[in-house]
Parts: structure tokens; sequence; C-alpha cells
């Protein structure tokens, strides 16, 4: 019941996820588990899924795509980064053990100058999109999004909205999930924003 | 040819193993690189072959590589070698960021190469790698400047500053005439510069520097402030040469 959540504004991504650590119905761990991890300096990924699979599928694709940066001395675009993911994804579907893995890809495109979100779920479908989420979160902030999201949100206007999908999440979601942490992707890179407890 | 150099690994009668030694060759061959430490940073310093009139200067490939964020190195004798050994070194800087969560040091990197290079003179149906290199770089939550170099035996060690390829030995010899304790950013620039103009004759447009400080990515000089030292270097060189011109002149007049 992990909240994976990414809302696009005008010049940035951010990137909402729950800060506990669940298996089953408890909790093992309420703070700091970090959700995310930084492809390169202008994309990351935030998972959800199978607990194991989902820090090693996230780790090999961190290694590989920083290898590609080393071998050809260029940032890939966020685009670029997540067909590659979904292809390692659709490959592993089709193997004998798949990787159960939810992936939001936020970064922004140096060379468009615009910020990209990019919806992956563990069938390897993917849709880029102006705002995501990845399990039940999901049900409960599409609406508001629906609502309030619009395409030139400022920074603070975007962080508004992400406050009021937490609230709405703390209201309506059975198990208390301990707070969010709140990333943001821009054009000078990648850094946490807030911590709500 | 004394049949002793035929299979490579196979000794002569007095302990040689010719191949090997044919390797340090075609590294002396190989153009110039040096490597400096300063008190905070290090500089790795190469000279450039100047492109051909019709060449396209913009995909020559650089001396200098990138092995992850805080490790890069330079390289003297066959480029092609150099790029299949830079390649294995990068695979395992990202294979070991994968398998223990760390990035690796540079000591663990140049060992690695070097393991690789021993690993060529040893085994049938290859050849030894044709390069010496220069590892430069920072370990991880570490402002301690490093400096290694390898060579195609496999041989690997440490250095305060160092310089391969062509004429590396009449840079050695000005490095260690040269080289001073805890240098600031500009005396190890200007250092690496001043040694590698030893050997390069055309300035400014033939010298590559790269400059590593910890915790910061890799920073390539541009050419205009490479050409500024020069400058610097020369107007001193000047000057110096000046001094010494008067007295030689009030003595034979």
């Amino acid at each position: 019941m992990d909240v994976i959540l990414g809302i696009t504004t005008a010049n940035e991504v951010i990137v909402i996820t729950s800060r506990a650590f669940v298996r089953g119905v408890s909790i093992l761990k309420a703070d700091d588990k970090d959700k995310t991890r930084i492809l390169s300096p202008h994309t990351m990924m935030a998972f959800t899924g199978e607990s194991g699979d989902t820090v090693q599928f996230a780790e090999f694709i961190q290694a590989n795509i920083q290898l590609h940066e080393m071998r050809n001395a260029v940032e890939l675009s966020p685009s670029a980064i997540t067909s590659f993911l979904r292809n390692q994804l659709a490959t592993s579907l089709r193997s004998r053990k798949p990787y159960n893995v939810n992936v939001l890809v936020a970064g922004y495109d140096e060379a468009k100058g615009k910020p990209e979100l990019n919806w992956v779920d563990y069938l390897s479908a993917k849709v880029s999109v102006p705002y995501a989420a990845h399990g039940y979160a999901a049900y409960y902030t599409l609406s508001l999004l629906d609502r309030w999201h619009r395409t030139d949100l400022t920074l603070e206007e975007g962080l508004k909205v992400a406050e009021m999908c937490v609230a709405e999440l703390k209201k309506r979601l059975p198990i208390d999930f301990k707070g969010v942490d709140i990333k943001v992707v821009d054009k000078d890179g990648i850094r946490t924003e807030k911590v709500i407890e | 040819m004394s049949g002793y150099d035929r299979a490579l690994s196979v000794f002569s009668p007095d302990g040689h193993v010719f191949q090997v030694e044919y390797a340090l060759e075609a590294v002396k061959r190989g153009t110039c690189a040096v490597g400096v430490k300063g008190a905070d940073i290090v500089v790795l310093g190469c000279e450039k072959r100047t492109a051909m009139k019709l060449q396209d200067t913009r995909i020559t490939p650089s001396k200098i590589a990138v092995i992850d964020h805080h490790v890069c190195l330079a390289f003297a004798g066959l480029n092609a070698d150099a790029r299949v050994l830079v390649d294995k070194a990068r695979i395992e800087a990202q294979s070991h960021r994968l398998t223990v969560e760390d990035p690796v040091t540079v000591e663990y990197l140049t060992k690695h190469i070097a393991g690789i290079q021993q690993k060529y003179t040893q085994s049938g149906g290859v050849r030894p790698f044709g390069i010496s290199t220069l590892v430069i770089g920072f370990d991880p939550n570490d402002k301690t400047p490093r400096l290694y170099q390898t060579e195609p035996s496999g041989i690997y060690s440490a250095w305060k500053a160092n310089a391969i390829g062509r004429s590396s030995k009449t840079v050695r010899e000005f490095l260690e005439k040269n080289y001073e304790e805890e240098m600031d950013r500009e005396a190890t620039i200007r250092l690496a510069i001043k040694s590698l103009l030893e050997v390069v004759q055309t300035g400014a447009r033939n010298i590559e520097i790269a400059i590593m400080a910890a915790g910061k990515r890799i920073e390539m000089l541009p050419f205009e402030s490479i050409e500024q030292y020069v400058k610097d270097i020369e107007a001193e060189k000047e000057a110096e040469a000046a001094k010494k011109k008067p007295r030689g002149q009030t003595s034979s007049n």
C-alpha cells in the first residue's frame, strides 16, 4: 500500500513517495524508506511492487543508465531512459520469473526544456502523462488532480496540489503511510523539496 | 628474432618476457600524459595530436576517459587498446556500485585495471595491452587526491606527479625538479601545463587538461584558459632569459 505520485508543473516534476516500509499489513519501518533512485542528473524513478524486485530492478536500471552516460559522455533524455526501462521490464515479463515492479520516471528534458513524467506498470505499459499514481493512491488522488492540475502550474501551486493529495490520502487510506517525501526534478537537477511527517 | 618472442607466455633464458617489453615500447611511442596532485585537486594533462585538415575534430576521441563520476584516466600507447580497457574499467565501476552500493575507490579500480593488463601477459592467444594509464580521482567521502599509474606488465604504483608516453623521462625529471608539496589549484594546473610544454612544441592547441576536485565532476579546461596559462608561462620564461641576457651583453661589450 505504498504511495507513489507524480505531478508535472510548468517547469518541474513533483514526486511524492510514502515513507513507511510496509509488508502485508505491518509497518516494518516508519521512516527513511527511499522509494526512489536517481538515474541521471535530471531523471529519477520512483517504484512500488514486490519489495525485493523493486530495489533490484531500480538499481539494475540505474547502473545501466550510468554506464551508458560514462561510455558516451551524454545524458539520456527521460523518454529514452523510460524506453530502455520499459524494454528491460518487457523482456523480464516474458521470462520464467518476471519483475513485479510499477514505476514512475520523472525527469527534465534539457533538449526540449520541458519536465516529463512517464508511467510504467509491471506489464510494461508505458505512457507519458501530466500526473500519475500507482496502486491505491490513484483511487483517491486522480480525481483531485483532474480538478486542480493545469499544465501552467507554478512550483508553489504544484506543491499545494501535492499537499491536498497527501491530506486526502491520510484521510482515506486504511493504513498510515507515515508521511511522504516530496522531491522535485527541474532544470537544476533533483532535490528533496520537503518531508511531510 | 631469438625465438623467445613468438608466444608471449614464454620466457627468454635470461628471464625476459619480450612481448611485454615490446608493449612498453608501444607506450613510449604514444603521446605524452602527465598527472599532478595538488593539496586538494588532481590534474591530468595530455598531449593531443594535431588533427588533419579535413578531419572532423568533434568526434575525435579524447585521451582522457571518465570511468565514473569520481574517477578518470589518461593513457599513453595504442588508442584502440585503451578503448577496450577503459570499457572494462567502466563496467567494473558500475558493477561495484551495484554489488556493494558504494562507488569504487581509486586504488581498487587501478588494481582492477592492472589485473586485467596482467592477465593479458599470461593467457594464450592474446597480446598485452600496449598502454600505460594514469588513474586519478577521489575516494568516496574523502578529500585526498589520488594518482596511480598502471603498466602493460600489470604493475601499478602511486605517485605525487608522474608522466607516461613519449619523452616521459624528460617530463618526469622536470616534475621531480619543480614539484612542491601542498600546491594550490593554480600552481597545480600550471605545473601540469609547464611540464607538458617541455615536450609539446606547438603549445595550447595540442594540450588537453582535466581537473578533478573532491565531490565534483570532472572539469575539462577550455582552450582559452589553457592558452592563457601557456602565454603566462612563456612570458615568464622570456623574462628569465632577459634577466640573464643583460649580464651577457655587458660582459661582451
